[in-house]
């Protein structure tokens, strides 16, 4: 067989580059394989550890649960409890979480490696690692979010910094309402005062513009209607700074160059200049995603996109190697161990239809109750099943048959396929994928050379 | 004892369709299958369907980013045919915009089937709303169908090469046509690929075990043949029988110009002569990676011609046969490159490349090259995609989506380029001036003597 690693990543998201990195540090050759582009193009770049969780005991949970199913709505709203936090750091509340979640198995300290990993990663692109408290970020709904680690782009942003705030959207960007944002913010409480204005910049683009052609004429500073962008647009902001000392745009502020543009533009408005991180597409989800691949290719990892892995052979429990479908035709990959980390529902990492839940590329069971009904409840924001459905691990990160024993020697899973975690009430997605990759990476690391000395030791 | 799994076929999604062309029974053995939608039209709906508006296709996109009026993949494929359903609602002339990058199409993580919603809609674009009397018709129509141009040009090269960059013909063509005086006609070789591989007296290794079918395409017949070549000088050290069956145009440059009847012509006679390749044992290997795009990714989504599938399935490209055939890495270790390509190469991976999960195998096969250096030039396109920065309208979109990858060229530390693609390879040399060669030539200087 001609295509052979000690470890091979299936998935090219956070969770999959953070295994891919764990175990190339531990001295094994990595492939990764990432078929499509990965969800962090629709995160919002923010590395979250743990910002919000359950406030009831596992019974409490499960009676709620029950109340909550087929009923309407408006009813189940009042009876919802409410999450508890923000909190103040991430290990808080880590005891607080039912036992099946990634956290519960892992310890702490797993999301303590995780994230020294990506701070070593990302360098200065992004702050927050200087203290174990979560920072609080506002985003483009108005809400303030506790999140672990930060883009540089929105440390002037924070809303613990109680300098005066404005916030500047534009017409041709519709996703941003600056007005709306300010007083959202307002109404929480803030402790600054915050307002939000729209300009005239770029009139001439049509407001269904794509997000990345305003990053592009920011990056490269491009002649909109005769003035360079970034000028236009501190000119058409002057007039309303006013006294505040910090200045908040939609997160398009450029890409390779973003430092430069927030620069140019702080220097024009005498302010601070911030990013709020914005929905799909999401250019900070972008810039980590560049700085990731270059992290890749820095610690020497193999890499292939654009082609799926479909399936595996095995022989005794083992994984021998990976299908991968090359436009058509079956090629198998060979490792030593594997690493799933092929997302969750969203990611695809999960396939689901009104028969059952799957994990389809090795068939991992996936634990979730019969009756499709009982996966969600119909109070949308409540406490649905089917955001913790995931494959269950052990300890170290084996994903778990039925019978609860490892469903093969070598197989590994990170990231959002692993089930438990409920990320987006939570504000976990990213600290999990950290924790959970830091994890399987080292461990299949382990098992490969384990398999190597083995394979020495036997005639 | 050793067990294979598969996951389901029925999550490929992929509908073989013949939309708009006349189609051909595949298995007349086989019922009529119940026509949902309304005869020989494309059955796109589990597509449009399947997209869940994630943008993932519009950051892909290297036109949006430099052009603001276009509207983007989203909207020329789901969002389009929503739009159509119903009502008379003609194509959306910014779908001539597109380039064909084909790049939305990799990226969706829902498998939308973006490039066969392009192709399709340009398709129809061309066939209702293009007059064949204009201009901009005549022009693409002889862009698209390079291999006539070229197979006329390639009795005079000489001849050929010195008028059509001469100035005043430049000019009129400019004036006339619509294409950019600014850009150089590729030179034509004074001996075609074929003409060479007949004089050699054909392939000088026979193995029945070992067989490959080279799909050539077009430009690596008339225009670069040191590409075709080498691949076979590669392929003969690997002890594999080369058969050279007669071909015509991949339909690339037809698909990117919404020219499907004329695509399709010429996918006729491809399949036949593959699938007779095939059936003697062999894999069929393309050397650009647009024709093995085509190959394998549009016929099947586009034509329902017979034996089609069997060619998708058994094409692959060059390098990439070998890496999973040949332990192609040892060999490249244990290699010494000196002379004229012992080289500083910045390497830009074509789009189509990159479609096919092929665009890191160069790098990471020439980085183990003693006597080679190689460097990523980075993800972006090189703009040219094809005819598109063939056409005057589109010189500066083209020119602009390519500033980065010319900016990371020059910042390489190589002055000589590598890719895979022919026209990325001209928008290369002319955006920087340096040489460009493609991963075989450097990987003949590497193994055969």
């Amino acid at each position: 067989m001609a295509i052979e690693s000690d470890v091979l990543v299936v998935g090219g998201g956070l969770a999959g580059v953070t295994s891919a990195i764990a175990a190339a540090r531990e001295g094994a050759d990595v492939r990764l394989l990432a078929h499509k582009k990965s969800t962090l193009r629709q995160a919002s770049g923010l590395i979250d550890g743990l910002g919000y969780v359950p406030p009831r005991t596992p019974q409490q949970e499960h009676a709620d649960y029950i109340s909550q199913q087929r009923q309407d709505f408006r009813d189940v709203r009042g009876e919802r409890g409410d999450y508890r936090g923000p909190l103040q750091t991430p290990y808080e509340g880590i005891d607080a979480l039912p036992d099946a979640h990634p956290y519960s198995i892992l310890g702490a300290d797993a999301l303590r490696d995780g994230l020294a990993l990506f701070d070593d990663l990302v360098g200065d692109t992004y702050l927050g690692s200087h203290t174990e408290r979560n920072a609080l970020v506002p985003t483009f709904g108005g809400a303030v979010k506790p999140t672990a680690r930060y883009p540089r782009a929105v440390a002037a942003g924070l809303a613990s910094d109680e300098r005066p705030m404005l916030l500047v959207g534009f017409r041709s960007l519709t996703e941003f309402d600056a007005g709306m944002v300010a007083d959202q913010l307002s109404a929480a409480g803030v402790l600054f005062d915050v307002r939000g204005v729209e300009v005239p910049f770029a009139e001439s683009f049509p407001t269904d513009t794509k997000i990345t052609r305003f990053v592009k004429a920011f990056d490269h500073d491009e002649r909109i209607e005769g003035t360079p962008a970034r000028r236009a647009l501190a000119e058409a902001v002057e007039a309303y700074v006013d006294d505040a000392e910090r200045v908040g745009f939609p997160a398009v502020l450029g890409d390779d160059n973003a430092a430069a543009v927030r620069a140019d533009l702080g220097d024009c408005l005498g302010a601070d200049v911030f990013e709020i991180p914005m929905g799909p597409p999401s250019i900070p989800g972008l810039r980590l995603e560049d700085r990731l691949f270059e992290a890749l290719d820095a610690e020497g990892v193999r890499l292939e996109t654009g082609v799926p892995a479909v399936g595996y052979e095995s022989a005794g429990g083992t994984v021998e190697s990976v299908i991968v479908d090359r436009m058509g035709s079956d090629v198998p990959y060979a490792a030593d161990a594997v690493v799933l980390a092929t997302g969750g529902l969203v990611g695809k990492g999960l396939d689901s239809d009104r028969d059952g839940i799957r994990e389809p590329v090795f068939g991992c069971h996936v634990p979730h109750p019969e009756d499709r009904y009982d996966w969600f409840v119909d109070d949308a924001f409540g406490d649905q099943p089917y955001a913790r459905f995931g494959v269950r691990p052990d300890a170290s990160m084996r994903p778990l048959d039925a019978d609860g024993e490892p469903a093969f020697a070598n197989l590994f899973a990170a990231g959002a396929v692993v089930g438990g975690a409920d990320a987006a009430r939570e504000k976990s997605a990213s600290g999990v994928s950290l924790a959970t990759g830091v994890v399987a990476g080292r461990n299949a690391a382990i098992a490969s050379r384990e398999r190597t000395e083995r394979a020495g030791a036997s005639p | 004892m050793r067990e294979q799994h598969r996951a389901d076929e029925a999550d490929r999604r992929r509908r073989t369709t013949d939309g708009g062309v006349a189609a051909e029974t595949a298995d007349p053995g086989q019922p009529d299958p119940v026509e949902v939608f309304p005869e020989g039209e494309f059955d796109l709906r589990p597509g449009a369907d399947d997209c869940y508006k994630c943008t993932t296709c519009e950051t892909s996109c290297p036109v949006a980013e430099v052009d603001e009026s276009f509207p983007g993949p989203k909207f020329q494929g789901p969002e389009q045919w929503r739009l159509k359903r119903k009502d008379e609602i003609e194509i959306d002339p910014s779908i001539t915009e597109c380039s064909n990058c084909l790049r939305c199409d990799t990226s969706c993580p829902s498998g939308v089937g973006l490039a066969q919603m392009h192709n399709t809609a340009r398709g129809e674009y061309v066939d209702n709303q293009l007059p064949t009397l204009s201009i901009k018709y005549v022009r693409n129509r002889i862009l698209a169908n390079y291999r006539t141009s070229a197979r006329l040009a390639s009795v005079f090269p000489r001849t050929a090469n010195f008028v059509m960059n001469f100035g005043p013909v430049r000019w009129a063509m400019e004036k006339v046509l619509h294409v950019p005086s600014e850009r150089d006609f590729p030179e034509f070789a004074t001996q075609t690929f074929r003409e060479w591989w007949a004089e050699r007296g054909g392939a000088q290794v026979s193995n029945p075990d070992k067989r490959v079918a080279y799909f050539h395409g077009c430009y690596a017949n008339y225009n670069t043949t040191e590409v075709a070549k080498a691949m076979v000088r590669v392929y003969e050290h690997f002890g594999y029988e080369i058969l050279v069956p007669p071909q015509k145009c991949s339909g690339t440059p037809m698909f990117a110009n919404g020219m499907l009847d004329d695509a399709r012509r010429h996918a006729v006679t491809n399949v036949e002569n593959l699938v007779e390749a095939i059936e003697e044992g062999a894999d069929v290997i393309a050397s650009c990676t647009s024709c093995s795009m085509a190959l394998r990714n549009e016929y099947p989504e586009l034509f329902d011609i017979d034996g089609i599938e069997t060619v998708a399935e058994n094409t692959f490209d060059a390098l990439e046969y070998l890496r999973i055939n040949e332990d192609l890495q040892g060999a490249i270790q244990d290699a010494t490159v000196s002379g004229e390509f012992a080289e500083a190469f910045a390497y830009h991976a074509p789009c189509h490349a990159r479609n096919q999960g092929l665009d890191r195998q160069a790098i990471e096969l020439f980085r183990d090259l003693d006597g080679v250096q190689i460097e990523d030039v980075g993800d972006s396109c090189s703009g040219i995609s094809g005819t598109y920065g063939w056409k005057e309208e589109k010189y500066e979109t083209s020119m602009e989506i390519g500033a980065e990858m010319f900016e990371h060229m020059e910042a390489a530390e190589g002055t000589t380029g590598m890719t895979e693609c022919p026209t990325c390879g001209m928008q290369m040399e002319h955006g920087t001036g340096y040489d460009v060669h493609h991963p075989l030539e450097v990987l003949e200087a590497a193994l055969v003597e």
